[in-house]
């Protein structure tokens, strides 16, 4: 008698007075003002499909770091605290090899395209291969032993020492490099504008230019690349029986580590693929990009449902789109407020994100 | 056993060399020592070096003496940046100033560069009864009773003492006419941006009041993320609200660069202006192509403008150190002149006699001209200049009235 009359006091429903509660205030203060923001989209159509097109670009990329995030945790329940700063290295790289070669917008296409396929495979394989490094050295000798929290620790000093590799590379001044590290070490890097900016809708009022295409286009061919991969071949039978239970995976005769290298492996090769993307699309890159696009992308992933990779994808998409619409009609200095406030919502009717299932949250 | 008496010996030793250290500095008592601090890593290096030159340039016509050779002067160059944040840091701020405020010998402040670090350490120095000469703070509220928040500036005088001068004009004076230079440059509509630091938004709150008062048509007020990775879809909205003109308030640490590249790269082909914050080759080098055309202003005159003594400063400051002054540099050479000046007059390592000496400056004889502080700290200068980016560089266009 006694026990069940505890458990009726704890069978509170909390969670359900908490979900109640933020319907009612989002109903009581947010229902007049998101009557304006439509009747504002509304009234211009255009600037709405832009700014759409322009989340839609942002969420590209944003997905493909995310997707890094999102491998690695589904395998070894590891955050990777790096990996924002595998990107920004991606990005460094990029420039640098883009240096080597001479690339300026004057290249003509015939050289450059090639070129610039050159530069993303060589980035992709750069940051793939550091990434596995670091898995290597650093994660895989603690995994297994004592808490999570030590490869977590770890993840934040990797992320650390790559953020200080980042500030020494503005120093380099190799003769082949063309100068492209400009005279000061710490500002922000320009890129030359190598994708081209005319506008592909010219005419209808909306713009979206060649270079938003090719972020766009890049970003799916890897992502659907990516997916095939783990839904369709042995390996990504590997990783996926890997994520579900590693210990039953060892049993089946799967090598668990080289398992895991190769989610390191192709996060990491994402990574750089968004690190060259975006520098050639915002055309700067700075030491310190890899702290607010890791954290923007980290939470792309929970959004989703860490683990998912349909759901890292779908995060970034409506980060990018959110973030967009927040600039445009609310105000920029809200934007990052509006997406960790819309986050926060999110999880509490969905605590295992969009697409997460219980499974995925294994911690 | 034999290691721990090793390292016991050493360290005897070691604490030995440290109090005869120690003993040197506090016995000598003709030594002065004057400090600057400024951001001396990441992309303000190219201002502060100038700056550093210039203090070093007026510290050596005086053979590092002071009061007819009474006092020898020690120059100490603080960095008040990290490399970790790429520009200046509160709490390196904060231990620039403890340092000195606790080092008796030090007699003088020069700095800072960023009017935010300035809030820091005023409060600090001015509780040590430290005097500090800032050759680059602009922000009204530093000095203005009426001009920044309402407990301004009172708050950061905590002994009721002014401690603090500036040797250059406030942005109540560059916002205002920076807005009156957009209006004679045709600009009839203004999207105004901020990068939400003290400075940037107060210079940018005073340039949209004054553009409104001018009639111009402001058509938003917007505070930026200096660490967002862009900024299209803000550009997509001012290209949407279509101003002849975009203000940015703020500093180039603050993505100023990116800004600019997003806002062309959607289409915006109308005019863009910024204050001294910009005014560096470190901004042209970030916005690259797209920074031709911007215009920035700045207090006083470019260097290569002085006249009459400061002429020869400019040409002795180009033959010393090879290389053109950036536009603080004359006001490094100007804060360190007042530093001089002072130490001379009083005579004596006091620090509030020389206090006392800096605040009522009047009628000095500078190489900006003949100036006072007023009783807040502010030079009685008020020369505005207008530039402009030609050919990747800031070229002077006009003196704005």
């Amino acid at each position: 008698m006694a026990a069940s009359h505890t458990r009726a006091v704890r069978n509170v429903p909390w969670r359900s007075i908490g979900k109640i509660f933020i319907v009612i205030f989002c109903v009581l203060f947010l229902t007049l003002p998101f009557i304006e923001m439509v009747k504002a989209m509304i009234a211009d159509p255009q600037l709405l499909v832009r700014q759409l097109l322009i989340g839609l670009t942002n969420g590209a990329y944003i997905a493909l770091i995310a997707l890094g995030y999102t491998l690695v945790y589904g395998i070894v329940e590891l955050i990777n605290f790096a990996h924002g700063d595998l990107y920004m290295l991606g990005a460094f790289f990029s420039l640098t090899l883009i240096g080597t070669f001479a690339l300026t917008p004057e290249t003509p296409w015939l050289v450059r395209g090639p070129l610039l396929l050159v530069v993303l495979i060589a980035t992709m394989a750069f940051t793939a291969t550091l990434n596995m490094l670091v898995d290597r050295w650093a994660y895989r000798k603690l995994r297994g032993v004592g808490s999570r929290m030590a490869a977590l620790i770890s993840a934040i000093g990797i992320s650390f020492i790559f953020q200080n590799l980042g500030l020494l590379w503005g120093y380099l001044r190799l003769p082949f490099m063309h100068g492209v590290m400009g005279s000061n070490a710490v500002a922000p890097k320009s890129f030359p504008a190598l994708f081209p900016n005319v506008n592909l809708l010219a005419g209808t009022g909306v713009r979206f230019g060649a270079k938003d295409l090719i972020v766009v286009g890049v970003s799916v061919v890897l992502l659907a690349a990516l997916y095939i991969f783990v839904t369709r071949t042995r390996l990504g039978k590997a990783m996926r029986a890997t994520a579900q239970d590693r210990d039953a995976a060892a049993l089946m005769g799967i090598d668990v580590n080289r398992t895991i290298s190769l989610a390191f492996i192709l996060g990491g090769a994402l990574a750089g693929a968004s690190g060259m993307l975006v520098g050639l699309y915002n055309g700067t890159a700075v030491f310190d990009m890899g702290f607010t696009a890791g954290l923007r992308s980290f939470t792309a992933a929970v959004l989703g449902g860490i683990g998912n990779i349909v759901g890292a994808m779908l995060g970034g998409l409506l980060i990018g789109i959110i973030s967009a619409m927040s600039d445009q009609y609310i105000s920029t200095k809200w934007t990052n407020a509006v997406v960790f406030g819309i986050l926060v919502i999110i999880l509490v009717f969905r605590p295992t994100g969009l697409l997460g299932d219980d499974t995925a949250q294994k911690a | 056993m034999k290691r721990v008496s090793i390292l016991f010996v050493l360290m005897m030793v070691a604490s030995l060399f440290a109090s005869c250290g120690s003993l040197a500095s506090v016995g000598n008592g003709s030594t002065i020592k004057i400090v600057s601090s400024l951001p001396r890593t990441g992309s303000s290096k190219g201002q502060t070096d100038s700056i550093v030159n210039a203090i070093k340039q007026r510290l050596e016509e005086a053979n590092y003496k002071a009061c007819d050779g009474k006092f020898t002067i020690v120059y100490e160059d603080m960095d008040d940046a990290t490399a970790a944040a790429g520009k200046w840091d509160a709490a390196q701020e904060a231990s620039n100033a403890n340092k000195a405020a606790g080092d008796t010998s030090v007699m003088m402040y020069i700095g800072t560069f960023n009017s935010g670090a300035a809030k820091i350490s005023i409060p600090i120095l001015n509780q040590a009864g430290l005097v500090m000469i800032s050759p680059a703070n602009t922000y009204p509220g530093l000095t203005k009773p009426g001009k920044g928040e309402a407990d301004e500036p009172a708050k950061y005088y905590p002994n009721g003492t002014n401690n603090y001068a500036r040797v250059v004009p406030a942005d109540d004076l560059q916002g205002a006419a920076a807005a009156r230079w957009a209006q004679s440059l045709g600009a009839a509509s203004v999207y105004v941006l901020d990068d939400t630091e003290l400075y940037g938004k107060g210079v940018a709150d005073v340039f949209e009041a004054t553009a409104k008062e001018l009639g111009l048509d402001v058509k938003a007020h917007d505070g930026i993320d200096g660490k967002a990775a862009d900024y299209r879809a803000l550009a997509a909205k001012i290209v949407d609200a279509a101003p002849d003109m975009v203000y940015y308030g703020g500093i180039t640490q603050n993505n100023a660069g990116q800004l600019l590249k997003d806002i062309r790269a959607e289409g915006f082909t109308g005019k863009f202006m910024g204050p001294d914050g910009i005014y560096e080759s470190a901004f042209i080098e970030a916005a690259g192509a797209d920074a031709e055309g911007v215009y920035a202003t700045f207090g006083g005159v470019p260097a290569e403008k002085l006249e009459g003594d400061a002429a020869t400063w400019y040409a002795n400051y180009k033959s010393k150190y090879n290389a053109e002054p950036e536009v603080y540099a004359v006001y490094g050479y100007e804060a360190a002149n007042v530093a001089m000046n002072a130490l001379n007059t009083v005579c004596k390592a006091d620090r509030a006699a020389i206090q006392a000496a800096v605040m009522g400056t009047k009628d000095f004889k500078g190489i900006l001209g003949t100036w006072s502080f007023d009783a807040n700290g502010d030079t009685s200068l008020t020369a505005m200049s207008g530039a402009q980016v030609v050919n990747g560089k800031f070229e002077f266009v006009t003196a704005i009235k």
